[in-house]
């Protein structure tokens, strides 16, 4: 891992000393395996009492991991025969946001998802995961060509939000997420939707209309970053810490709330220390919300599907 | 800025009515009860003026005879300026108001049956200065949350009709606002009535987390159901949460002129971008410009229009 942050040094480290223990037991010709064991039971447990210790805002850092997997990274491991779909038949194809066909235990899925760059120039070229409007009306016509051919759908979220841009307000981004919202509603094939890092505001619940929605266990989903939060209702992004905490942000709050409905597990080191574990992790879940909405008749799917978000709030009724 | 762009609806709404005067009162052998008929038509018209006027004292309008317009600072009489739907007479810029004041302009006198009165916002993540917040508003404001709705009657046809109020916290959209919407929009359905919503809101309450959020999921989900027509007017500013579901979704999309509609904050975009952000952009006309909405119409025709909508649709 070249990447790490802060709180995760400490198993860096031990990390690094387990992989200099080995190549010294190899140059030996063994007689340390014991060692080496002990050492990997410790960062088992270093790992379990660093992530479960995790405040908010580390939180927030965990699901912005660099190393994270992104949708492309799920998609190898996880679809055969991939074919990535290009464009929204409009105006361009946006690069922040892929979507194709691929086969999972000989179901063809449709997949949709943010991308996020790895290196500065990838970074550039998919817009740090940030969508323009052609993203997501490239998302709504792939998802409807699996409506069309009956064809179930997964949508993996995770990115900051929207792209604030002219060229987005231009082309409409507000009507984008709003149509893509309501047109998803009629798909008549079952949606699995996980929020795969950070669900970010507009630019997740674009995508995010489905009859299962799931969250990692280190993604976080919000109305707003908490930077964002800070700025406005407190003027200064220094308070975001304090605003991670207040927004309620975590698989469990959301949970809590109603919200999701469920949490798919990562690896011990978080998905970024264990890409296929975390995509097979990811898999489990989609196949177990796909069988238990496969043999729902579409137009009840479908009326389950805007009963699901139509019970989602909370208020006083007198 | 110029009053109604699209298709000219509102000055065409004009002109016919002061020639109707010329008609009417020019041509002599007008029958009595044709006269009788434009008398009732002016009285109802006076009425309608003094009902604005009454229902923009209520709340809202600044204190005080004269107030400053925000766009060119001329001092204006306000007495003068509500019977002019609080539209500054020198520059032509729409003065926010308040849900009562456009349920006055917009419905039939005494049409309005509100619904859902007792839905109240709750505090369910433990924002910090949330409750207090939201007492203040109310008080202020003397609604529950930042939306009205209910049934009302618009020329004696009977509508569905959400009003947002953007003196209730910046007219944000919470879990009350998300829920009342959703309602109304299925009276809409059930009662096979067309719907009308007044959008004013600078988005999603933040105070209310991802279940804000979920408000644009709620209301544009269920919008997927509607099949009477649904008028969406955008009214200053209609931004964010609220633009990006229900506001973006109306059949007709109707916007104040110069009123600032969009998706990001102006101040986002500016601080992401870093320079200078064009002239007169994320403003209704360039709205209109791009293809987002129908029509921009000056307030003192936004009812007429209305009419000539939901008389084609309906
Ligand atoms: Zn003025």
């Amino acid at each position: 891992m070249d990447k790490y942050l802060e709180f995760e040094k400490p198993i860096i480290e031990l990390q690094g000393k387990i992989e200099e223990l080995k190549s010294y037991n190899e140059d030996k010709g063994g007689g340390l395996e014991r060692e080496i064991g002990k050492l990997k039971e410790r960062l088992v447990k270093v790992q379990e009492e660093i992530f479960s210790n995790l405040n908010p805002w580390e939180k927030v850092e965990l699901a912005r991991h660099p190393s994270r997997p992104y949708t492309l990274d799920y998609v190898k491991y996880l679809f055969k025969d991939w074919l990535e779909l290009h464009g929204d038949r409009r105006f361009a194809d946006d690069k922040a946001l892929v979507s194709g066909i691929g086969r999972l235990k000989d179901i063809s899925f449709v997949v949709v998802g943010h991308q996020r760059g790895r290196k500065v120039d990838e970074k550039i070229k998919r817009n740090f995961g940030m969508a323009h409007p052609e993203g997501y009306r490239k998302a709504l016509r792939v998802m409807k060509l699996g409506g069309k051919f009956g064809l179930p759908i997964v949508t993996l979220i995770d990115s900051s939000g929207a792209y604030p841009g002219i060229g987005a307000e231009e082309r409409g981004v507000a009507h984008a997420i709003a149509e893509n919202m309501k047109e998803i509603t009629m798909i008549p094939v079952p949606i699995i939707v996980i929020i795969t890092g950070e669900g970010g505001s507009g630019g997740a619940i674009a995508i995010a209309i489905g009859d299962r929605i799931y969250m990692q266990k280190y993604a976080i989903y919000s109305v707003i970053s908490p930077e964002g939060c800070a700025s406005i209702l407190w003027r200064d992004q220094k308070y975001k810490k304090e605003a991670a905490g207040a927004l309620k942000l975590t698989p469990v709050d959301l949970k809590n709330l109603n919200i999701i409905d469920g949490i798919i597990s990562e690896p011990p080191g978080g998905a970024h220390s264990n890409h296929e574990e975390a995509s097979r992790l990811i898999g489990e879940a989609i196949m177990k919300a796909y069988n238990e909405l496969k043999d729902i008749p579409p137009p009840e799917l479908i009326e389950k599907r805007i009963e699901k978000f139509s019970r989602m709030g909370a208020f006083k009724e007198l | 800025m110029q009053l109604c762009r699209s298709g000219e609806i509102g000055r065409r709404i004009g002109l016919k009515i002061r020639w109707s005067v010329l008609l009417r009162v020019g041509s002599s052998p007008t029958s009595g009860k044709k006269l009788l008929i434009y008398l009732e038509q002016i009285m109802k018209w006076f009425q309608r003026r003094k009902r604005i006027e009454k229902e923009s004292k209520k709340k809202d309008i600044p204190d005080g005879v004269w107030i400053k317009c925000d766009n060119c600072g001329e001092i204006l009489y306000k007495k003068e300026i509500m019977k002019k739907f609080m539209v500054c007479t020198k520059c032509d810029y729409h003065f926010k108001v308040n849900s009562f004041f456009y349920k006055s302009i917009l419905l039939d006198e005494d049409s309005f049956e509100e619904e859902d009165i007792k839905i109240y916002p709750c505090d369910p993540l433990k924002f910090k200065d949330y409750k207090q917040k939201l007492k203040k508003a109310q008080k202020r404001t003397t609604l529950n949350d930042a939306i009205i709705c209910g049934q009302g009657k618009i020329e004696g046809k009977g509508i569905e009709i959400c009003i947002m109020d953007f003196s209730f916290i910046g007219g944000s959209m919470g879990s009350v606002v998300g829920e009342k919407v959703k309602r109304a929009i299925q009276r809409a359905i059930n009662m096979e009535l067309p719907l009308i919503i007044v959008s004013a809101s600078g988005g999603a309450r933040m105070h209310e987390g991802i279940l804000s959020l979920m408000q644009m999921a709620k209301t544009a989900t269920t919008l997927s159901k509607l099949h009477t027509p649904y008028i969406s007017i955008l009214t200053n500013p209609t931004t964010a949460g609220v633009m990006a579901s229900y506001a973006s979704l109306g059949d007709i999309i109707i916007a104040e002129p110069g009123a600032l509609i969009g998706f990001a904050g102006p101040r986002v975009i500016k601080q992401t971008l870093k320079k200078e952000l064009p002239e007169g952009f994320q403003r209704s006309e360039f709205l209109l410009e791009h293809g987002f909405v129908d029509m921009v119409v000056h307030r003192k025709y936004l009812q007429d229009t209305v009419k000539i909508i939901l008389g084609h649709l309906s």
